[in-house]
């Protein structure tokens, strides 16, 4: 990435994924900021609060008392008019809960990111994406990245699609809480922040203005509940497209060109491995490796987790025997254990896809997931054959499992 | 700021931001309380609103008594809600987003159950950060809107479906939680106590609150037909005999300096307050008489601030 195909100029910096996001949120000029600190997550706000201090980012930013009121001061503001801000992980996620739904129902443009880490008990500060995966219902658009490259991009492009008149729906944008969070990476920012500033121009929706006073957040009964409900449900379908779009537009814009399913080596491969977030680049290797072999495998990477892609995935599948599916977080008690699996089974069924499915669990609470690891499930999963569809799910690398 | 002045109903504008058609109980106080904040805020004002019996009975989809902004987004973030949208004007103003000469007031309406149990963390974040936000506290000690379940304000001895007074167990078993002085301790510009049986005092209240350069709280009795147990047409009458009684005070801190202000020269018994009420039907002469000695304490407590005898001796 040294030449870049882009219209502006744009300078190589060296940034962990929490300050990755930090420049994008300065670059885009947002307004208000409501913070409250959790491990892995609390790079961004302290980058943050040293960019306001420098007068770099004109933007309030609320020292809240807990992840709970940092989204609903955020909800307050963005009902204001505001561009806002608030990022976060785990138990904080959790706290959120709540107020998640609602902002998504009030059909505010918020962006918040997620540096993904492991839920209590017992309590555990590393990576999986078991916070993520369970705030899977909210009603959030969910971007998953894999590189500190991505993630800048990707909030930048959160708040062209967010505030979409089409789309009001607000956006998570997570990447893996250490592994990316903590982890140095170079990539390109733009040098120029009005040039960002215009691809994301400010746009005049309902608001709380005296002048022109509105009722938000009325209660609703039987009667009309489900209709405000199912344009939710619109809502997620049309950004879709708006999405495509976008990603095409940050690739004109920037260079970088993303697609919400991403492939390597998929064209003549008879298996292929699926996962999401900063371990994909492992996977890419072991690919190699594999392919060094003689075997014909290929790499799978889901970007965007809501709106699910489902032709994107069908059409990446298409030829293949086999998908293995590695998921970072755990359904207890579910048919299929890993979120993503169940999400792909459910999307393949439906397509009508003829493919086996094996779904591998593994990196939970920090577990490093290596090129070593990648291998050894696709192994695995040639041994067992069938078996290893039947078994629903694979946890693999805890000790005292085996399936063999 | 500037601050309005009421020395009587005349001075306030005739103007109903209140629109008629809600769906409160007959005889409820809240009504009553929210009709005076409209018109002494006036239209320039952002209402947040937490959960509760006011936001379910005058918002239900599509219709809305409301002609100011209005906004519900759960029970216990009103304040949080309320920090952003202060934080909000602040920033769109300096980015000339928002005219910044416009002064735009914004005040939370809150029941007790949001105040003094699940929002009194996100009520201490706003205050300690210092919004300039007025809050505004509806007590009718209990929670009403879902059906008269014990809260913090709750006093001693009340019943509710979920105290009830029986055999073993008499009711609530503790005080009320001194809720103001909590909020008083965060050393913010105007705290007030109100009660809608003294309207004047309430709206010349409320406009001090408005006038601060900071955050304000007003903490108003607002007696509930349903959930006391009471003829919807006492609602009045009882706010008044909360006050002979000194079962409440009206009181006021304005940047730290404490004043009573309803005097209470001749004080009555609480039974007079008690027996007009079914939510205290049943209690023993003792248990009547320990209410008693509860605001005999508080009544002291509070002379002993004001330096005077604001709140006279038990006459009748």
């Amino acid at each position: 990435m040294e030449t870049l195909e882009s219209p502006i100029r744009q300078v190589r910096v060296v940034l962990n994924s929490n300050y990755a996001v930090a420049y994008a949120v300065r670059d885009v000029d947002v307004d208000v900021i409501a913070t409250y600190p959790i491990t892995p997550q609390t790079g961004v706000v302290e980058k943050l609060a040293e960019m306001i201090a420098e007068g770099e980012l004109d933007a309030e930013m609320i020292h809240v008392e807990s992840e709970h009121s940092a989204l609903s001061a955020i909800i307050g503001a963005s009902a204001t008019g505001a561009r806002v801000f608030t990022a976060t992980a785990s138990q904080g996620l959790e706290f959120m809960h709540e107020v998640l739904h609602i902002a998504s129902g009030m059909r505010l443009p918020l962006v918040m990111s997620v540096a993904t880490r492991a839920i209590s008990a017992p309590i555990n500060i590393w990576c999986d994406y078991s916070d993520l995966m369970n705030v899977r219902d909210s009603s959030w658009i969910t971007f998953i990245a894999s590189t500190a490259q991505e993630v800048y991009d990707t909030i930048i492009e959160a708040y062209m699609v967010a505030e979409d008149p089409r789309v009001l729906l607000p956006v998570i944008v997570a990447y893996d809480g250490f592994w990316m969070s903590h982890t140095y990476e170079p990539l390109y920012v733009v040098d120029d922040r009005s040039y960002v500033r215009s691809l994301v121009p400010r746009r005049d929706r309902v608001k709380l203005d005296p002048l022109k006073p509105v009722t938000m957040g009325s209660i609703v009964g039987p009667d009309w509940f489900y209709e405000i409900k199912y344009q939710q449900v619109e809502a997620m379908k049309e950004a879709y497209d708006i999405i495509r779009d976008r990603d095409r537009d940050v690739g004109k814009a920037l260079g970088r060109w993303y697609e919400p399913v991403e492939t390597y080596n998929i064209d003549d491969a008879e298996i292929a491995i699926l996962t999401y977030g900063g371990i994909y680049g492992s996977l890419l290797e072991s690919v190699d490796k594999l392919r060094a072999k003689g075997y014909r495998v290929g790499a799978i990477r889901l970007r965007l987790w809501r709106p699910f892609p489902v032709n994107e995935l069908y059409k990446a599948v298409k030829g293949l025997s086999t998908l293995i599916v590695v998921d970072r977080a755990i359904s207890y008690g579910a048919s299929v254990a890993g979120p993503v699996a169940l999400e792909v089974i459910a999307t393949l069924h439906r397509m009508g896809a003829g493919l086996d499915v094996v779904n591998y669990v593994a990196g939970i609470g920090g577990r490093p997931i290596t090129e070593r690891d990648f291998e050894g499930m696709f192994e695995l999963t040639l041994k067992l054959s069938r078996k290893a569809r039947e078994l629903g799910t694979l946890y693999w690398g805890v000790r005292g499992v085996s399936y063999e | 700021m500037s601050e309005l002045r009421i020395r009587g109903v005349r001075d306030l504008p005739r103007e109903e931001l209140f629109a008629p058609g809600h769906g409160l109980c007959a005889g409820c106080t809240a009504g009553t309380v929210v009709r005076h904040l409209l018109k002494v805020t006036g239209r320039n004002t952002v209402i947040v609103n937490a959960t509760g019996c006011v936001e379910v009975s005058t918002t239900m989809y599509p219709y809305t008594s409301w002609r100011v902004p209005w906004i519900h987004v759960a029970f216990e973030n009103a304040a949080a809600v309320a920090s952003g949208i202060d934080a909000a004007f602040r920033v769109l103003a300096r980015k000339g987003l928002v005219d910044p000469s416009r002064e735009i007031k914004i005040v939370v309406l809150a029941g007790d159950g949001g105040t003094y149990d699940i929002g009194l963390q996100s009520l201490s974040g706003m205050l300690e950060r210092g919004h300039k936000v007025m809050y505004v506290l509806y007590d009718n000690e209990a929670y009403m809107n879902t059906g008269i379940q014990r809260s913090g304000s709750t006093p001693l001895h009340s019943w509710t479906t979920t105290t009830p007074i029986g055999k073993v167990l008499r009711g609530k078993l503790q005080v009320k939680k001194p809720i103001t002085d909590i909020v008083a301790a965060h050393r913010i510009p105007y705290v007030a106590t109100a009660n809608i049986a003294y309207p004047i005092d309430m709206d010349q209240k409320l406009a001090r609150g408005l006038a601060v350069d900071g955050p304000s709280f007003i903490h108003i009795l607002q007696p509930c037909p349903t959930g006391w147990r009471f003829d919807p047409r006492y609602g009045i009458k009882i706010g008044k005999l909360a006050i002979e009684t000194a079962m409440w005070v009206n009181w006021e801190m304005m940047e730290g300096d404490f004043r009573v202000t309803t005097r209470v020269p001749r004080r009555k018994h609480v039974k007079h307050y008690l027996t007009l009420q079914g939510r205290f039907k049943g209690l023993t002469e003792e248990e009547i008489e320990e209410i008693q000695r509860h605001v005999d304490m508080e009544v002291e407590r509070i002379n002993r601030i004001v330096g005077e005898e604001v709140i006279g001796p038990l006459v009748e």
